[in-house]
């Protein structure tokens, strides 16, 4: 049996009155992926904004290697990469330079990080650019260089929001290269996107969000409570 | 945490040398404020003398307001400074590498262009090491308070107007000490009580400021 990573336990989720799904709970045990899967609007960002811990919970808690957040949340942060549908890159530096940045805001791994970069760099198929402004990538080329930001990071979690946005078809088979071969190293992966990714060999577990879909108001939410 | 330090602060500095609009303008500006004043007052340099201190302490607090609204705002909407809250890093030390930064491209230039501005505007050379003096612990102070409602409001659209609601107030006594500071010199008396009382506000806000712009930045996103 693996060991257990992420723990959700009867999470519910409210955006000013609307509530988007009560009572959520799942386990992430290492070498897992999960897929968010439901309509525009269903919560699957806020969901993975909820994990990250960047929006609160308003019931239920989280527990990262069997500690409740907050108590080590700063160790779970550091073990987890968000990629979001921003993609968090200076348009102003080069694919290095932001590679580095975020390499030294925390990459857990030893050894020469300028090496690493260039390593990660052509994995992502950008060695030509590696350069250049990212101004002056593509949409999909600044998606890539977003993607390597997970090589470098090197977290055991990552929590992806859309990865395919804007890639090409080669793009998309380097998403579900790189997934694989994060499970089979041991990490876990919780994405969601609402183009087809193939990702052969891996188990892939599906949690619908809108079969959790509530008319349950904020109010009604509280004075049940009380 | 000393690497993520000095990664912050050379990205932010690298970013402004490539993108000069951000520390130009408010400076510019500065100089623009402060030269409009003989222009609208006159050439009576006797008037000009007594007042150049106020008029140059309220163009550098302008300037720092001016400034300090684009702190967060491109990290904001480019994602970036989602992956700060979430590096794991201590969130405080890593927005006053950003306050550093921001000091540097914006404070600093200001601060070497004050003389000029002091010739502008009549005052006696005495005078300009008391100026610099207090508009360095001044500029630093105002940077790190301005950050705080920077934090605030870089979630909205128009958070322009706010902003300046919010920390103008807060500016107060800043500008107080900053310009009896330069008053003070100019009538040849001591000014170590100005600066002390300044040097304990940037002290203050240098202990009090990062945990509140942290704490700010967590609320946003909320």
């Amino acid at each position: 049996m693996s060991e257990t990573l992420l723990e959700v336990d009867d999470i519910s989720l409210f955006r000013g009155q609307r509530c988007l799904f009560v009572g959520l709970g799942f386990t992430l045990s290492a070498g897992q992926v999960l897929q968010l899967v439901g309509d525009n609007g269903s919560g699957k960002t806020s969901l993975l904004r909820a994990l990250c811990t960047l929006l609160p919970v308003e019931t239920g808690s989280l527990a990262w290697r069997g500690k409740t957040l907050p108590t080590g949340r700063d160790d779970y942060l550091t073990e987890l990469c968000y990629s979001g549908h921003a993609d968090s890159i200076k348009l102003d530096l080069t694919a290095r330079e932001n590679l580095a940045f975020y390499a030294a805001l925390g990459s857990r791994r030893e050894g020469s990080i300028s090496e690493r970069i260039s390593q990660v760099i052509e994995q992502v198929g950008l060695t030509r650019q590696a350069d250049l402004p990212c101004r002056m990538l593509s949409a999909g080329q600044r998606r890539r260089v977003t993607l390597s930001r997970l090589l470098i990071r090197d977290a055991a979690l990552w929590l992806l929001d859309e990865p395919l946005t804007a890639l090409d078809v080669r793009g998309r088979t380097l998403v579900s290269e790189l997934i694989a071969r994060h499970v089979s190293a041991g990490g876990a992966v919780i994405f969601t996107t609402h183009q087809p990714l193939e990702l052969p060999g891996v188990t892939v577990e599906v949690l619908d969000l809108n079969d959790r879909v509530s008319d349950e108001t904020w109010d009604d939410y509280v004075e049940a409570q009380v | 945490m000393i690497d993520a330090f000095k990664a912050v602060l050379s990205r932010d500095l690298r970013l402004a040398l490539r993108r000069r609009g951000d520390w130009v303008n408010p400076l510019v500006f500065f100089v623009i404020v402060v030269t409009l004043f003989p222009l609208g007052i006159g050439p009576d340099t006797e008037l000009l003398r007594q007042i150049a201190p106020g008029i140059i302490w309220v163009g550098a607090l302008l300037a720092t307001l001016l400034a300090s609204e684009t702190l967060f705002r491109s990290d904001y909407d480019d994602g970036s400074l989602e992956q700060l809250v979430l590096s794991g890093q201590p969130l405080s030390v890593l927005v006053l590498a950003k306050v550093a930064a921001h000091w540097l491209i914006t404070g600093m230039p200001l601060l070497l262009l004050s003389p000029l501005m002091a010739i502008v505007l009549q005052l006696q050379l005495q005078s300009v090491p008391a100026l610099m003096a207090s508009l360095l612990l001044g500029t630093l102070t105002l940077s790190l308070v301005a950050a705080i409602g920077a934090a605030l409001t870089v979630g909205l659209r128009k958070g322009g107007v706010l902003l300046a609601l919010l920390v103008l107030p807060l500016f107060i006594p800043v500008l107080i000490f900053g310009s009896s500071s330069v008053l003070a010199a100019e009538g040849g008396f001591p000014i170590q009580a100005h600066l002390s009382l300044l040097g304990a506000l940037f002290l203050l806000a240098l202990a009090l400021a990062p945990m509140a712009i942290a704490a700010s930045l967590r609320i946003i996103y909320q």
